[in-house]
């Protein structure tokens, strides 16, 4: 083939393959904008006030389509299906307790997208803010208020491969004080201290102490439950195969998430409450791969999300094991209990 | 030359694209965890050091194929790029990246050996040096092409995996219409055979080459370490963490064509070694008591120093004891040998780190780096142009 030939194919070839992409990208772009608008039958949200110092009220991201979609909105408790009121504060993750909330956002930059979190006030204006070092994935507030938490997935970039891990902060909203990583506490592990270069944590929960948490510690492929101490900076394992812990609201239990051995690897986890005394874990009856962590709604039931065709819905069950799940809520994400 | 450069830049493009935003994707659009995601990577990089060599094989057979087993190689990669538009679960999505990464392995001695035969033993440093920065600079603009997209067309990972594909199509097609074949006269040199690619190693120089690279491969410390190291020991950041492999590669960028030409005229074995001296002293401030400011950015320029010095340079060194008819093999075999040791040097430097601690670890390595400089200085090739 002649060189003005081959420049012919190469830029008739050219103009094919930039007609597909830039067809790719309005077919995408135009799908975005269909979000933008409320679908019929989807809830009612409108804009309004929301203060975390309200009491019988639950918040959440809200995923339904419209102009508040990734809005934090709030929903009567005992009607979690009803009417939606927008804050106009947009958060992937959001948490909040003892009128202090934490909310983690994308910061759009002009070339690339940053995370950070902030932390709130019952009148959700901003406290605090922190940079998230990734992608968030769980965020707590202590029953106090006065610590927050939370866990983004770290790594992925172009020279680190597909290895990911977890960087989990604590915060005192007090003082301000930052605890970037929780990987600068000493590790008691099985009753020696343990240390690794591969140790991750994640999904924090605090007890109303202000000093104990508890979290999930992997390494070396394992997963356990930790109790952790901040004032004396250490944590110690207490159970295998536990992740994304949930202190019960009298603090004896803990709800989370164990690996199954024989589930799909993409779905491998079931809910289940472990009783901190005796050490028994009783599975729930949610029969499906919950990969959240749950929050307890009263000492006797757990919330928690499942995908959905809006990205995500709520979900209720037992956490004695018995009965049985149900929906309580379409395209929503980061349950908070008020009050 | 540049046509293979603009392969690789176009190619990097693509790939980088997807590796970008596939934790985004994971996470946010699919709603997985990609925690122990990285567990398969150690079988993975086992699984391609072997399809490297099964590559360079074939690419030497038939009096060279080195354009089409590396064109099959962009092939098969752009085509798993529409395959993740339907692969919607973990398992789906590790078969198409171990294919992607399989057609990666497939190309890349091929592709050095293209580079090589295209260039004259004079100016190879060179031209290796060119195409890095090329293939670098791809790996640059990626993630910024992927998030435009993303951004236009608000978390559209259908529009980047689709313009991803379209962008490694045009990288297939600049290959197969613009690179010249490599062909060499079948008569030169040994019949290409595996066992022929292994008695390479029976020849005085090559072997050292390949031992000298094995040994240094052992006391490199993997890239994800380093940054965890610059980290931990002088305080980056959390926002900035994400952007220090940007760093490495924007010094391996800017340095990558002088270091090349400097290859070619002071010696390729000096350079090389010259490049792990500047990992050295990486190491050195990594382990000092000085924690200035201008710290993080003096590591990652040695850092990209070092990748600069050595990544081309080796296969520019190794380019010129290993015989034409045996280029794509030979190459591969050096570039597995290397691979397989850096990733050894990782596995020891982790449990180093577990039993020691980091600082520890890395002045393990470092010690070890010593020595293993000092021996391949002793050792030196001399078959090397310009050594």
């Amino acid at each position: 083939m002649s060189v003005r030939n081959r420049v012919l194919v190469l830029v008739s070839a050219l103009a094919v393959l930039a007609a597909v992409g830039l067809a790719a990208v309005l077919h995408a772009s135009a799908r975005a904008e269909r979000r933008d608008h409320p679908q019929a039958g989807g809830p009612r949200v409108t804009s309004g006030p929301v203060s975390l110092r309200e009491t019988g009220r639950l918040v959440f991201r809200n995923l339904a389509w419209g102009p508040h979609r990734d809005e934090l909105t709030s929903v009567p408790a005992d009607d979690p299906d009803g009417p939606r009121t927008a804050a106009g504060l947009k958060c992937l993750r959001f948490y909040a307790a003892a009128g202090t909330g934490v909310c983690l956002q994308a910061v759009h930059g002009p070339v690339s997208d940053t995370y950070r979190a902030l932390v709130l006030d019952a009148s959700l204006r901003i406290r605090d803010r922190y940079d998230v070092p990734g992608i968030p994935s769980r965020a707590r507030v202590s029953p106090t208020g006065h610590f927050a938490a939370w866990t983004a997935f770290v790594g992925g970039d172009s020279y680190a491969g597909t290895d990911f891990s977890t960087r989990t902060a604590v915060v005192d909203t007090r003082s301000g004080k930052l605890i970037p990583s929780l990987e600068a506490f000493r590790i008691v592990k099985d009753g020696h201290p343990y240390r690794a270069a591969d140790v991750n944590f994640w999904g924090v929960t605090f007890a109303d102490d202000d000093r104990t948490f508890y979290a999930t510690l992997a390494t070396k492929g394992r997963t356990y439950l930790v109790r952790g101490d901040l004032r004396a900076r250490t944590v110690t394992t207490l159970h295998a195969n536990v992740e994304c812990p949930s202190l019960s609201p009298d603090g004896t239990r803990v709800a989370y998430k164990k690996r199954v051995a024989g589930l799909p690897k993409d779905a491998p986890w079931r809910l289940y409450v472990l009783d901190l005394r005796t050490m028994r874990e009783t599975a729930l009856a949610e029969p499906r791969s919950v990969d959240d962590q749950a929050v307890w709604r009263d000492a006797r039931t757990l919330v928690y999300t499942l995908p959905g065709d809006y990205g995500a819905d709520l979900y209720q069950v037992p956490a004695d094991g018995s009965g049985r799940a149900r929906e309580i809520s379409p395209a929503a994400v980061s349950p908070a209990y008020l009050g | 030359m540049l046509a293979l450069g603009t392969v690789s830049l176009v190619t990097d493009i693509s790939s980088e694209m997807v590796t970008a935003v596939l934790p985004l994707y994971l996470v946010s659009g699919l709603g997985l965890s990609p925690l122990g995601f990285g567990l398969l990577d150690g079988v993975y990089n086992g699984f391609s050091a072997l399809v490297r060599l099964v590559g360079g094989h074939f690419a030497d057979r038939g009096g060279g194929r080195h354009k089409w087993i590396a064109g099959l190689g962009y092939g098969i990669s752009a085509v798993c790029k529409p395959l993740l538009l339907v692969a919607h679960s973990l398992t789906p999505i590790g078969v198409v990246l171990a294919a992607d990464r399989t057609g990666k392995g497939l190309r890349t001695a091929p592709r050095d050996a293209l580079i090589s035969l295209s260039s004259t033993p004079g100016t190879r440093g060179r031209a290796f040096g060119v195409h890095r920065a090329m293939d670098t600079a791809g790996a640059l603009l990626g993630p910024l092409v992927a998030f435009w997209i993303l951004r236009a067309t608000v978390d559209g990972y259908d529009a980047v995996f689709t313009v991803s594909f379209c962008v490694a199509a045009a990288g297939v097609l600049v290959l197969v219409l613009f690179v010249p074949g490599g062909q060499s006269a079948p008569a030169a040199g040994p019949r290409p055979t595996l066992r022929a690619a292994f008695a390479l190693l029976r020849r005085r120089d090559l072997r050292r080459i390949t031992v000298c690279a094995l040994l240094l491969g052992l006391a490199t410390v993997s890239d994800s370490f380093v940054y965890l190291l610059l980290q931990r020991r002088l305080g980056v950041p959390d926002r900035w963490f994400a952007l220090l492999p940007l760093g490495t590669a924007a010094a391996f960028l800017l340095l990558a064509v002088p270091l090349g030409r400097l290859a070619d005229r002071a010696g390729r074995w000096t350079v090389f070694l010259a490049g792990h001296g500047a990992l050295l002293a990486g190491y050195g401030l990594l382990l000092g008591s000085w924690h200035g400011t201008a710290l993080p950015w003096l590591v990652l320029a040695l850092h990209g120093c070092f990748y600069a010095a050595t990544d081309g340079v080796l296969m520019a060194a190794a380019s010129d004891i290993v015989p034409e008819g045996l280029r794509s093999s030979g190459l591969a075999v050096v570039q597995t040998g290397q691979a397989l040791t850096r990733f050894a040097c990782s596995l020891l430097f982790g449990a180093a780190w577990t039993v020691w601690g980091d600082r520890a670890a890395l002045a393990g390595a470092a010690v070890a780096l010593v020595g293993c400089v000092a021996f391949a200085l002793t050792l030196r090739p001399k078959g090397v142009v310009g050594a």
